[in-house]
């Protein structure tokens, strides 16, 4: 039993760890993870959800703002760009926080082509990571179900 | 384990529309023992904060909110109801946190936040205490101010770690405060005069009348008063003011000038311990600069405004690395030294004031070198010296006098291309004028520079945040040992020891133990 408990640990550290490595998460998700306690130990799963629910949001909202090309309300979708920075920001999504350093750019020259680019692209990294955390939570559920303890990673 | 104190029990209001920035922050905040309540509106914040006007201890809020503005909800809350205010934003840019410096923010956290922050937001509630305290005592002397930035650089100078002064947060103390009761003038040292508010209405005035006089004339307090044509103003109330205001237009100089310098100087070389305390103000006639903000020597800034920074101050190469390269000189600093006689300026590193106990002062350290910073804000600050947004309060002047800030902020990931050096950014005008209205001739005041010891510490017991557990945790320090020479410099350069450690410097007949 123990080292089905201990295979486990050692999977979802190696996946933990390769997701810092492949750029999908920085420091802050490492915070976010010493913030949960037993009193809240779905807290991370809680946030980024949260997180996931906000990018939908505003990805829609700016999809539309920026749907008709001789309409576009720049604004609007700048206020969303950074809407998005401060949220993924929050949870340590840093692939998602890159493509809205570029996305703020198009929208700061008003490149609408560039922005819808942007759109996609963040579209895709945030669907990303929500598949790469989902694997990630299931591993876990996996450890503790099989009576073992969440590992604590240090990632450097 | 983190180790530091925090007060139980500190009432805090949290604002933010990102739903994920609110649960994160109220986790971050329980952690720290606080009590918190969130708000992901600022309408709905005022709301609160107004049907319990005693109900909360300081509000944290996010710059960008839909329903209003975060500043002003920031001038809102300072105007009504005296809270102290942090404002937070992913955006780190220069010109919005001297917007949160004119609008009253006690301080500017940059997002991502860490728990270290967030751990020394007490601080500025009991800074803001004190000051009331003082303010109601109304024996405060121009000195003691300058004493309670340095004691906050202390306190927070251990709100984090040398990696976190090194990251892309920003802190800075925006000194609110603006007293002018002038002790040190014969004709007011008998009595205590009613204290003047300066309104920001009243403070308009003034500034309009030292600009109208204009850099070139000498423009005296008689002179400005003239102008304002305020009938119950004194001239001793001006006088005072104008002292103030030269101080934080220096401060501003001085910050804009450290910014280029400082980044992250985690070991500086530290004066022999043996420094005397000396009075810190020099004697009217000079111009005297030598107050603390946790410059580096004057003459120091002077020079390095043409060479490297590192030679001059001692940066450890380990400290550069993480900074991002910069191109140091500023027109202004040339400026700004041949205006001034540095001569007379002692060096802030040799004589230090006698370190009593502060209030939560965050970091004195003017900004780091990076380029945006300084290209953005050196045009800026000179536009908003000009023209003033202070915000008013009922029972305080809130004169900022924002103090030199953090010198390392490092935004997050460094995402942005490193900035290409600075070219050279044309202040010299703008910097002129500000530094030749430095050299108005100074009040005939002079300060002791000592807090009145008498000042009554025991509301400090009444607070109900101030839990026993956590008064352990003070060390007392006493005078002699190095930490107050400390005073003048960056905190993170002195606190190179546990950066958990809050020391603070206290008086021992003012603080209880």
């Amino acid at each position: 039993m123990n080292t089905v408990v201990a295979k486990l640990q050692r999977q979802f550290q190696d996946y933990l760890v390769s997701l810092y490595q492949q750029g999908f998460l920085d420091n802050q998700f490492t915070e976010l993870r010493k913030l949960q306690d037993e009193g809240t130990p779905d807290f991370v799963a809680e946030v980024v959800s949260l997180f996931f629910d906000d990018c939908s949001k505003l990805i829609n909202s700016m999809s539309r703002s920026l749907e008709r090309p001789e309409n576009v309300d720049f604004k609007q979708v700048d206020s969303g760009v950074h809407q998005l920075k401060g949220s993924s920001s929050s949870v340590g999504a840093r692939r998602v926080k890159n493509v809205c350093i570029s996305f703020k750019e198009c929208c700061d020259v008003q490149n609408r082509e560039g922005c819808l680019r942007c759109l996609q692209q963040v579209d895709y990294e945030y669907k990303m990571l929500k598949t790469k955390l989902q694997d990630l939570f299931n591993l876990e559920q996996q450890i503790v179900q099989a009576g073992g303890a969440i590992p604590q990673v240090n990632i450097n | 384990m983190d180790k530091g104190f925090s007060p139980v029990g500190l009432r805090v209001l949290v604002v933010d529309d990102d739903p994920t920035w609110l649960k994160i922050l109220e986790k971050m905040l329980k952690k720290c023992s606080y009590e918190v309540t969130t708000c992901g509106l600022a309408r709905e914040a005022l709301r609160l904060l107004r049907e319990r006007k005693d109900g909360y201890d300081i509000v944290i809020s996010d710059v960008n909110m839909p329903d209003m503005d975060g500043f002003k909800l920031l001038e809102h809350v300072g105007l009504e109801l005296d809270l102290p205010v942090i404002m937070m934003s992913v955006d780190g840019e220069t010109k919005r946190v001297m917007k949160g410096v004119q609008h009253g923010a006690c301080d500017y956290l940059l997002k991502p936040i860490r728990m270290k922050e967030l751990k020394i937001i007490w601080q500025h509630v009991l800074r803001k205490k004190l000051q009331e305290v003082r303010d109601i005592e109304g024996c405060y002397e121009g000195g003691a101010d300058w004493f309670t930035r340095n004691d906050e650089a202390h306190l927070l100078g251990g709100g984090g770690e040398d990696v976190s002064f090194g990251r892309k947060r920003k802190e800075f103390d925006f000194e609110k405060k603006l007293l002018l009761q002038d002790e040190s003038d014969p004709s007011s040292s008998s009595s205590k005069k009613a204290r003047v508010v300066w309104s920001f209405e009243l403070h308009q005035k003034f500034v309009n009348a030292v600009n109208q006089i204009g850099c070139d004339h000498k423009a005296g307090p008689k002179k400005i008063l003239d102008l304002m044509n305020v009938p119950w103003l004194t001239r001793e109330n001006v006088a005072s003011h104008l002292q103030k205001y030269r101080l934080y237009l220096s401060r501003l100089e001085k910050g804009k000038e450290l910014k280029c310098y400082s980044g992250g100087v985690k070991n500086m070389d530290l004066p022999p311990k043996g420094s005397e305390f000396s009075s810190v103000h020099q004697s009217p006639g000079k111009n005297s600069y030598a107050f603390s903000g946790g410059s580096s020597d004057p003459k120091q800034l002077a020079s390095s405004s043409v060479s490297d920074p590192s030679s001059d101050v001692h940066m450890p190469p380990k400290a550069k690395k993480t900074r991002v390269e910069f191109d140091p000189p500023i027109s202004s600093s040339c400026a700004f030294d041949s205006l001034l006689s540095w001569s007379d300026v002692p060096d802030p590193l040799e004589s230090k004031p006698q370190i009593l106990y502060g209030s939560s002062f965050l970091q004195q350290q003017p900004l780091p070198s990076q380029s945006p910073y300084v290209a953005n804000s050196a045009p800026t600050l000179m536009e908003q010296e000009m023209k003033p947004s202070y915000e008013t309060s009922v029972n305080a002047d809130e004169f900022l006098m924002p103090q030199d800030k953090n010198s390392t902020v490092i935004l997050q990931d460094l995402d942005l291309s490193a900035p290409s050096a600075i070219s050279s950014i044309n202040v010299t005008n703008d910097t002129e004028s500000i530094l030749r209205s430095l050299s108005w001739e100074l009040p005939e005041s002079h300060h002791s520079g000592f807090i009145d010891t008498d000042l009554d510490f025991s509301w400090l017991q009444n607070e109900h945040f101030l839990a026993n557990t956590g008064l352990q945790n003070f060390q007392l320090q006493d005078y002699s040992c190095s930490p107050s020479l400390l005073s003048e410099l960056p905190p993170h350069l002195w606190f190179g020891n546990e950066p958990d450690e809050y020391t603070l410097m206290v008086d021992h007949g003012l603080f209880i133990s």
